[in-house]
């Protein structure tokens, strides 16, 4: 049981992790902090309006393909896998 | 040859690949019926997911709306994307390896209770419906925009297909028709999309012209010299209050959406659900990260092509003088120059919410109404595409429509047939009469829908906060908490369900009095600056207060029910469990 214990753990941390990233580049560099970050350029757009517009996506979608391939290592670890 | 000939032969061809495909994946039981017999690998899940969610909306309104909103469009954008990192963590693996066919399933399963079944079948039925509505009525709008049919004849035709492959492969069916579509409207988006990217900045990837030219800040400089504020500048439509509160009911509610839980139903295993959901935010990335570099080159040319010119001029253009026919695109010389002024404000004044042609809005100098829909379905007119990728847009806009219908249209009917008629009433159900019960149920349903098509209640624009507010204020917790807190028990679950319900519902009622209920202003127009679009979160909040007291004063959950936990935490077992 102590092993699954593990697991969950490991798991629920990751968890933690990546939804803080989720909730920085959403809520805080694209709404949060949208004005002060517009004053720093990305090419010809204002970064704040850039992450609410196309950053985030791109994070989000990098997010959940890690978790992915995080999860394949911890299930093999804790031989959970199918 | 004509665009007509064009649309004709492309809308045929898609219809008749999608009856194929239904055809093709025709189900004898119910596992095939309602989740395809979980053989569908993550990738094809991922593209059938995408076309799942994006709907004629996404498609057709949403670069338009992002147009006219600016900053503000954001919260579209990262509301409907990132509750796919919420499905990805905290749903979709966990869902999948309890097995099992839909969301009441498992909040009926968890909470060993049929009111919690029945109460979880009421809110996807409830959800699903008026989401429907809306892309019935996509399918009308586009047959007689592109095919000069009536709306009634064209939501027929579309009633028709979908209950081709619905009625006849179920979640099969509609999986790889899905995948199909997802094809179809994903060209029809970027072809268009990359030729005015090409055409405006010389750079033909649209993000890339949109991050890295200079067309955003000279878009800027020209709204600026109009009187408008600058296109990027935040919060011009509604505080950040609002923005915050938006965008996080919109992500929950995105991952609360009964249509689009159940596509993780379908994959084979745990691992093939985490990817799947991988698969379908890129898919559906795709056309989010392209939409607001359209919504800005668009506006950039609406704005130089027709400002400062004369009306005579402007309308010996092709696609100036095709729109303004349809009253999407509409002109008032309002200080008789004869020329065309575009200006912060409406050109024409509002009668019932929608404009009224011949009363010139006086208070404000703009000569040009300019729809929403304009935005996409004018750009390959506008980049001088050929008649084909105008014919080709129609299909992708009809592919969308589809594809979201057929999606709601099974979510609907498995909680009507298995979680109602099944689990709750006739648990002695053979396979052959829940197999019956299911098609009967999603015929009965697609028909529904097609009558809401041509019949369309005033209200269905106003209640799709509606849908997402529920689906945020009662689906996500609930699953979330039977997940993530083994104590969580009935009582605590049903009570916060409830909250979250009565509350969002009574709050969006009241903030939405004058087009719901035809009352003369709304009773409260905002919660401390929180919208109705935004009130879900609020709702989800006192959703988790009150499940986790309740639960904290009440009996903890069976035995059985706390092993039923643990077991749905590991991924090990999936593949058995498919088989019961």
């Amino acid at each position: 049981m102590s092993n699954l214990e593990g697991y969950w753990k490991a798991n629920t941390s990751l968890i933690r992790n990546l939804l803080i990233i989720w909730a920085l580049v959403s809520y805080v560099f694209g709404i949060l902090l949208v004005e002060p970050l517009n004053s720093i350029r990305l090419g010809g757009l204002p970064l704040g309006f850039w992450f609410a517009q196309q950053g985030s996506i791109y994070v989000f979608v990098v997010l959940i393909f890690y978790y992915a391939w995080k999860m394949d290592q911890l299930d093999r670890q804790y031989g959970v896998h199918e | 040859m004509s665009v007509e000939v064009w649309t004709y032969l492309l809308v045929g061809l898609t219809f008749a690949l999608y009856i194929y495909i239904g055809y093709a994946s025709r189900v004898r039981e119910t596992a095939g019926f309602y989740v395809a017999g979980r053989g569908v690998p993550a990738i094809a899940n991922g593209a059938a997911t995408a076309a799942d969610w994006m709907s004629a909306a996404s498609f057709i309104s949403m670069a338009g709306l992002i147009s006219f909103m600016g900053y503000d469009g954001a919260v579209y954008l990262m509301g409907w994307t990132g509750g796919y990192v919420l499905l990805a963590l905290l749903l979709a693996p966990y869902l999948r390896k309890y097995g099992k066919y839909t969301v009441p399933d498992f909040i009926g399963d968890r909470y060993y209770s049929h009111t919690a079944r029945a109460v979880a079948a009421i809110a996807t039925i409830f959800i699903s419906l008026t989401y429907v509505a809306g892309q019935m009525r996509g399918v009308g709008i586009v047959f007689s925009r592109f095919l000069q049919v009536d709306i009634a004849t064209g939501v027929i035709i579309g009633v028709a297909v979908v209950a081709f492959f619905a009625v006849l492969g179920g979640m099969k069916g509609i999986t790889w028709t899905q995948v199909a579509q997802y094809t179809v409207l994903i060209i029809a988006y970027l072809i268009p999309a990359i030729a005015i990217a090409n055409i405006l900045t010389g750079n033909p990837v649209p993000q890339l012209a949109f991050t890295f030219s200079d067309l955003v800040a000279r878009l800027n400089q020209i709204q600026v010299d109009l009187g408008f504020t600058e296109y990027t500048k935040p919060f011009q439509g509604k505080p950040m209050i609002d923005i915050l509160a938006i965008t996080l009911a919109l992500m929950v509610g995105t991952a609360g959406l009964p249509h689009v839980i159940i596509r993780f139903y379908t994959v084979p295993d745990v691992r093939s659900a985490r990817y799947s959901a991988g698969w379908a935010l890129l898919f559906i990335a795709l056309l989010y990260t392209t939409a607001p570099a359209v919504a800005a080159f668009a506006r950039y040319n609406l704005i130089s092509t027709l400002n400062g010119k004369s009306l005579e001029e402007v309308r010996q253009i092709d696609w100036v003088a095709k729109w303004e026919k349809t009253k999407l695109l509409a002109f008032v010389d309002k200080d008789g120059d004869g020329k065309v002024t575009v200006a912060p404000g409406r050109a024409f004044a509002l009668k019932g919410g929608k404009p009224d042609f011949n009363t010139p809005d006086e208070k404000s100098k703009n000569e040009v109404h300019i729809d929403n829909d304009i935005i996409v379905l004018s750009t390959p007119e506008v980049a001088k595409l050929s008649p084909f990728v105008i014919a080709l847009v129609a299909a992708g806009g009809l592919a969308a429509a589809l594809s979201t219908a057929a999606g709601l249209l099974l979510a609907m009917s498995s909680a009507i047939s298995h979680d109602i008629y099944y689990r709750i009433f006739r648990p002695t159900a053979t396979e052959a009469q829940r197999l019956l019960a299911g098609r009967i149920v999603i015929l009965l349903a697609v028909i529904l829908a097609g009558y809401f098509g041509v019949n369309p209640p005033g209200f269905v624009a106003q209640v799709v906060a509606f849908a997402f507010g529920l689906a945020a204020a009662s689906l996500f917790p609930a699953i979330l908490l039977g997940i993530f807190d083994k104590r969580m028990n009935r009582e605590g679950a049903i009570a916060g369900i409830l909250v979250g319900l009565i509350f969002t519902a009574t709050m969006i009622g009241m903030m939405r009095a004058p087009q719901i209920f035809g009352a003369p202003a709304p009773v409260i127009p905002n919660l401390w600056g929180i919208s109705a679009e935004g009130i879900g979160v609020v709702g989800m909040i006192l959703n988790f207060v009150v499940a986790y007291v309740v639960s904290r004063i009440t009996p903890p959950p069976p035995e059985h029910i706390q092993h039923l936990v643990e077991d749905i935490r590991i991924p090990k077992g999936a593949g058995q469990a498919a088989d019961h």
